[in-house]
């Protein structure tokens, strides 16, 4: 394996997606590197999700590929379905509203793996842990839940095979300050110990800066630039300008000037 | 570099040594599990623990956990474990993994099945009189509006009351034409059928007449708009109260009994006897069908007997009953839908909860007018 260029996890290759006669994403494409975490920002309605969703399978795309580098450390023995290749956190969440928290944890389990009841609560409950809820919260329901709470129990349900992969659309929208820090956080420690690759579409400009190693900007159907986000910020595009230098992103902008 | 995973346990002098290989992830669980429940039986009986991470090529939170529990199963015989060899890249995971499952959840004891039934049949109960509760005070907030429409004619909603009317009346007729034709076909049918034994074909027009004018017609065309207008009104008020629109109407001081559901049942009153009519016309037509095809009695002889067997008194009995189970599942249908919390799932609950409520409500109304005409003598 050459260990000089990055490894990488995805690869978009002159994507074409629309409906209708609409096309939404334009001949593009995107590298997402192993063990990084890339953010997307784009216009409301501007084809970030419609990006995710076609890489992830749910929208047909018209032409182009999206290969899946596999996983080069384990080819023999892969979990066949898609829950052991990619986890994906919907932005509302999408647990199962029938089952508990623990049961939908241990959802993917179930379906992919023979494990004795026993082991897979202790697993259930390794994963609420680690999202950073008590094992008490594995009884709810998830109409119980508080907006933070269901996206935490919908990340834990996303990691439940250890997924190389993880999506996350929007993760911090609807969350307070506070929450959404928090989130932040829990992403990066989760990044850093179980070795994801975290692919992540946002509004949150200050999420942008402190968790994603690189920020892509997606506009016209294009990625009109890429690269870590002080290089971002340097962007002559005029609408990645518009988008970090408006009155909104202010915050991010340099002391001195 | 994927490769089953192996445990390699070396026992010398009571002191246990693994040495974990391979790819300890979930792709293996079932060999991981198998492995480590055997290990975890000789963990009693060893003085010391040794753990050697080297040879693990893939670590993942399931493989990262089974070896904790085996190290955490050492410690509570007595021995610490001593673990070596963790690769750079899994000492995160491992850390981590030593943080979780410290605290048990407190299990919950077993409830008493007979305490446990006992607190159903509380339960049923108490929900039974909250339910008498939501009708009653339905009913109250009804007529309160209506009070408000008969000082103040100009308010009532006419534009939503038509609307309504053409929806559960008018939309409703194919429908119920349709339901009750066969019904009427169906009775006339059986009872041909059976009297036929007697000699007594004829009486089929009167058993038709009867049954159909007095229970059937109204009763068969009242289950159906409970079904199909009832459930459209608990449905249409349930995500209204959703999307906090019922809010938004009372902020602006405005009275939602008012504006959303005293139209609607009103519409269903004046559209349910109209129904229970055309159903009861539909079904004698399709039981004088029947009669003639089936029976060999003439459309005119079954219309001099129809004329012998049935009195205005049938007519009325069944017309009269009409409205009041339509003021029945349209207090039944709102009330139900303003029960409706923010989400999906009770939306759907109470629609379903709404048209087996209603349904149960029309037949004992059914029966208490029953009760009623036979004491008066109708």
């Amino acid at each position: 394996m050459a260990e000089t260029a990055p490894q990488l996890a995805i690869r978009v290759s002159d994507l074409v997606v629309g409906f209708g006669r609409q096309t939404v994403i334009d001949h593009l494409s995107l590298d997402v590197r192993k063990g990084e975490i890339l953010g997307l920002v784009g216009a409301s309605g501007g084809g970030k999700s419609v990006l995710m969703r076609t890489i992830i399978g749910l929208i047909p795309k018209r032409s182009g590929g999206v290969e899946f580098i596999a996983r080069s450390i384990s080819k023999g023995r892969e979990i066949g379905t898609a829950a052991g290749r990619w986890g994906i956190l919907f932005q509302q969440g999408a647990l199962f509203s029938s089952l508990t928290v623990r049961q939908n944890i241990q959802f993917p389990l179930r379906e992919n793996l023979v494990l004795s009841d026993a082991l897979m609560d202790e697993i259930a409950t390794a994963k609420l842990e680690m999202v950073g809820l008590a094992s008490e919260d594995g009884d709810k329901f998830p109409s119980e839940l508080s907006g933070g709470m269901t996206k935490r129990v919908a990340l834990a349900r996303a990691l439940a095979l250890d997924p190389a992969i993880v999506f996350l659309d929007e993760p911090t929208s609807g969350l307070d300050p506070i929450a959404a820090g928090d989130f932040d956080a829990l992403i990066k420690t989760l990044h850093k110990t179980l070795g994801l690759t975290v692919f992540m579409v946002t509004h949150d400009l200050a999420s942008l800066n402190i968790v994603c190693d690189r920020v892509a900007a997606l506009a016209e159907g294009k990625i009109v630039a890429i690269g870590p986000m002080h290089d971002l910020l340097r962007s002559e595009h005029p609408w990645v300008k518009a988008y970090f230098h408006g009155k909104r992103s202010q915050m991010l902008q340099p002391k001195q000037n | 570099m994927s490769s089953a995973p192996l445990l390699n346990p070396v026992n010398e002098n009571d002191i246990l040594e693994l040495r974990p290989s391979g790819s300890w992830t979930a792709a293996y669980a079932t060999t991981l599990e198998t492995l480590s429940d055997g290990v975890s039986s000789q963990i009693r009986q060893i003085k010391a623990l040794k753990v050697d991470m080297a040879g693990v090529s893939e670590l993942d939170t399931l493989g990262a956990w089974l070896l904790e529990k085996i190290s955490r199963q050492a410690l509570s015989s007595g021995h610490p474990a001593n673990v070596v060899g963790i690769a750079e890249n899994y000492a995160g995971l491992i850390e981590e993994v030593r943080q979780v499952n410290r605290r048990r959840p407190p299990s919950r004891p077993p409830r008493n099945p007979v305490v446990a039934r006992l607190e159903d049949v509380g339960r049923a109960a108490f929900s039974a009189a909250e339910d008498i509760a939501a009708f009653l005070q339905m009913l109250g907030a009804l007529g309160f509006a209506l009070l408000n429409i008969l000082r103040r004619p100009r308010s009532l909603r006419l534009t939503s009351l038509v609307y309504h009317l053409y929806r559960v009346g008018w939309q409703a007729i194919p429908i119920i034409v349709l339901i009750t034709f066969l019904i009427g076909a169906i009775i006339a049918q059986q009872g041909i059928f059976h009297f036929r034994k007697f000699g007594a074909d004829s009486y089929v027009v009167d058993l038709v007449g009867i049954l159909v004018l007095r229970e059937i017609g109204v009763l068969i065309v009242a289950i159906m708009v409970a079904g199909r207008s009832g459930s459209a009104y608990t449905a249409e008020l349930g995500s209204m109260k959703m999307r906090e629109e019922i809010d938004a109407l009372s902020t602006m001081g405005l009275d939602p009994v008012e504006v959303l559901i005293l139209p609607r049942i009103i519409a269903l009153i004046l559209a349910l006897p109209i129904l229970a009519f055309v159903g009861s016309m539909a079904a004698l037509y399709g039981g004088g069908l029947v009669a003639w095809f089936y029976g060999g009695i003439s459309p005119a002889i079954f219309i001099a007997r129809l004329h012998e067997a049935v009195s205005v008194t049938h007519f009325e009995v069944g017309m009269i009953k009409a409205p009041f189970m339509a003021l029945v599942i349209g207090i039944v249908a709102s009330s139900e839908g303003l029960r409706v919390k923010g989400s999906a799932e009770s939306l759907g609950r109470q629609t379903t909860s709404s048209v087996v409520k209603s349904i149960f409500l029309v037949i004992v109304l059914d029966g208490v007018f029953a009760v009623f005409f036979a004491s008066i003598g109708m």
